[in-house]
């Protein structure tokens, strides 16, 4: 103890997790940037891939590249046992029950627009009611809207306090004899929040509502079971998760699945076409209509293996001993004030500085090497709820380090002398 | 290329005391401007004397690009033609836009300090949002708000 000089430099030992030995799986990450280190603190927008995934997807296209479910010949197969194989891993990693509980999708976005338009448009009617939170990204916001304007749904929103969570007993008052859905942020991407979601799914089950959670940003930084939450849907993206973009996840118990129609019509979803009319595939198949992102879901299951090596449990601890460095030192930069302070919360720090615009900061942080989100981040209400029209936002992952946190705390003392 | 390249002192001046940063009770036009991507607004007011811009002001939010952008504006143009604000319209849109540079820089004044601009591509409309404004302003008053997005 007597070694460390500074204890807020070094508030509490980091436990037991070898970030920088993580680090050097990924590639992009030893590049420079204006000719400094490359410090991405930009993970709730996009992560990093590691070599493995990289490799999963060439792999795929030099050695297996067939369409799925369709030819005989050996490449087919190969190319289909690939793709299934990743479903597999991602039951697993959710802890689904059964594979027909997974359908893969473009990303979250996607996902709730699925369920929207499916679930919704073939249940709601006019009248019947939607609860989401002041929190949510767009994208669990305007797929809500358009079902809106074609259905006449009602929206009721559960609002946050100025720390970032959920009004405490807002949410239970919001349920009516209309209810017919929570829409909810898992963990917000704007202000790193980290809601009660199993207690708020008991509480909507209780009035026989199902509840739908927007994973985006908990199933890189936490380990998910949507078992153990007892969720109807479960929305999540491969990009955040260290996977390929354009490959995300839509989970939905099997009973949910099997009333909803089709969202999108085309091959692979169909087991009969005539004119005079059409018969569905069996799940997942019927929700994944036309050539698949094979490569993509290829990469997402390679992350999958990748993230299960190193045990998300690791992963989370890490990165709250992060966050908590992060927190502090942050608080030491004058005239800095951080935007999202819940008690639990996941590795994200969005702040504004007095007297000094987020894309300022952003550009000059830039020049350092330091690459962090400044504006909206996709959710407008929360924005207008702290009345700042933007915020910068520092967001971890698991190879980040406290040396990237000082960089950036470094980057920021630039900021206040460019503006002294 | 350096972090002074952008932000010269002269914009950092001109963001910390914005240049006719207030509101004209009798302006002849009031134009919103917005861009959506990064929450910048600002609204800008004119008054015309004939052809001549006698007054010309603003007010709203943004990054310190945009309301030095905005201040060294109407410093610029107060006193100046519609004419003459339409021409420095087209050579502050090719300052900010385009590779070759200027040959006349000199004659920009203060404006050339925005040509650092060019090399932050993700920040060209934040210099760029208060002249659309005016542009719009000058060209069809009355318009809805002018978006950079």
């Amino acid at each position: 103890m007597n070694a460390r000089r500074d204890s807020l430099r070094n508030p509490a030992p980091m436990p037991g997790f070898d970030a920088p030995r993580w680090r050097r799986d990924f590639p992009i990450l030893r590049q420079q940037v204006h000719g400094k280190p490359l410090v991405y603190l930009d993970n709730a927008a996009t992560s990093q891939k590691p070599q493995a995934v990289i490799d999963a997807v060439a792999d795929y296209y030099e050695k297996l590249n067939a369409n799925v479910h369709r030819g005989v010949h050996q490449l087919s197969e190969l190319a289909t046992a690939a793709y299934e194989g990743a479903r597999e891993k991602l039951r697993g990693f959710i802890n689904a029950a059964s594979l027909k509980e997974i359908i893969f999708v473009r990303g979250a976005t996607e996902a709730i627009n699925l369920v929207a338009q499916s679930y919704g448009r073939s249940r709601f009617q006019g009248g019947d009611e939607i609860i989401l939170s002041e929190m949510e990204h767009h994208s669990n916001i305007v797929p809500w809207q358009l079902l809106r304007e074609q259905m006449g749904a009602v929206l009721k929103i559960v609002p946050i306090t100025d720390a970032g969570e959920l009004e405490p007993g807002a949410y239970e008052k919001l349920f009516t004899s209309r209810t017919r859905l929570v829409a909810l942020a898992h963990v917000s991407n704007a202000l790193g929040s980290i809601n009660p979601v199993k207690k708020m799914i008991a509480h909507a089950h209780q009035h026989g509502v199902p509840v739908l959670l927007d994973g985006a940003q908990a199933v890189p930084h936490l380990p998910v079971n949507v078992r153990d939450m007892d969720c109807d849907f479960y929305a999540f993206s491969g990009h955040k998760m260290f996977g390929p973009t354009g490959i995300g996840v839509l989970y939905a118990k099997e009973a949910l699945l099997a009333e909803m129609p089709p969202y999108q019509g085309g091959g692979d979803m169909i087991r009969t076409v005539r004119f005079t009319g059409s018969t569905w595939n069996e799940l997942p198949h019927k929700f994944e209509a036309g050539t698949p992102n094979i490569a993509g879901t290829i990469g997402l299951g390679a992350a999958v293996d990748y993230l299960e090596s190193i045990g998300m449990l690791s992963i989370q601890n890490y990165e709250q001993a992060l966050l908590e460095y992060g927190t502090q030192r942050l608080q030491t930069v004058k005239n800095l004030k951080l935007v999202g302070t819940a008690r639990h919360k996941a590795g994200v720090l969005s702040f504004v500085m007095e007297g000094i615009h987020p894309h300022d900061i952003g550009s000059i942080v830039d020049q350092e090497g330091v690459a962090i989100r400044t504006g909206h981040h996709c959710a407008m209400p929360v924005m207008e709820h702290f009345r700042i029209p933007a915020t910068a936002r520092a967001s971890l992952a698991f190879y980040n380090t406290r040396e990237d946190i000082d960089a950036l705390v470094q980057a920021l003392e630039k900021v206040r002398e460019v503006f002294h | 290329m350096d972090l002074k390249e952008l932000y010269k002192d002269v914009i950092v001046d001109h963001n910390r005391s914005p240049r006719n940063f207030r509101k004209i009770p009798d302006a002849t036009r009031i134009q919103e401007g917005f861009n959506p991507l990064c929450g910048d607004k600002l609204t800008v007011y004119l008054k015309l004397d004939g052809e001549r811009i006698s007054d010309l002001s603003f007010e709203g939010s943004g990054c310190a690009i945009s309301v030095a952008s905005a201040s060294l504006m109407s410093e610029r143009l107060k006193g100046k033609t519609v004419m003459e604000a339409q021409q420095l319209f087209d050579r502050m849109h090719a300052l900010l836009t385009r590779e070759d540079t200027d040959s006349d820089l000199e004659s920009l004044g203060k404006l050339a300090v925005l040509s650092g601009v060019r090399e932050y591509p993700s920040r060209v409309k934040c210099a760029s949002l208060c002249w659309h404004t005016l542009k719009n302003v000058l060209e069809h008053p009355g318009n809805p708000p002018v978006s950079t997005e």
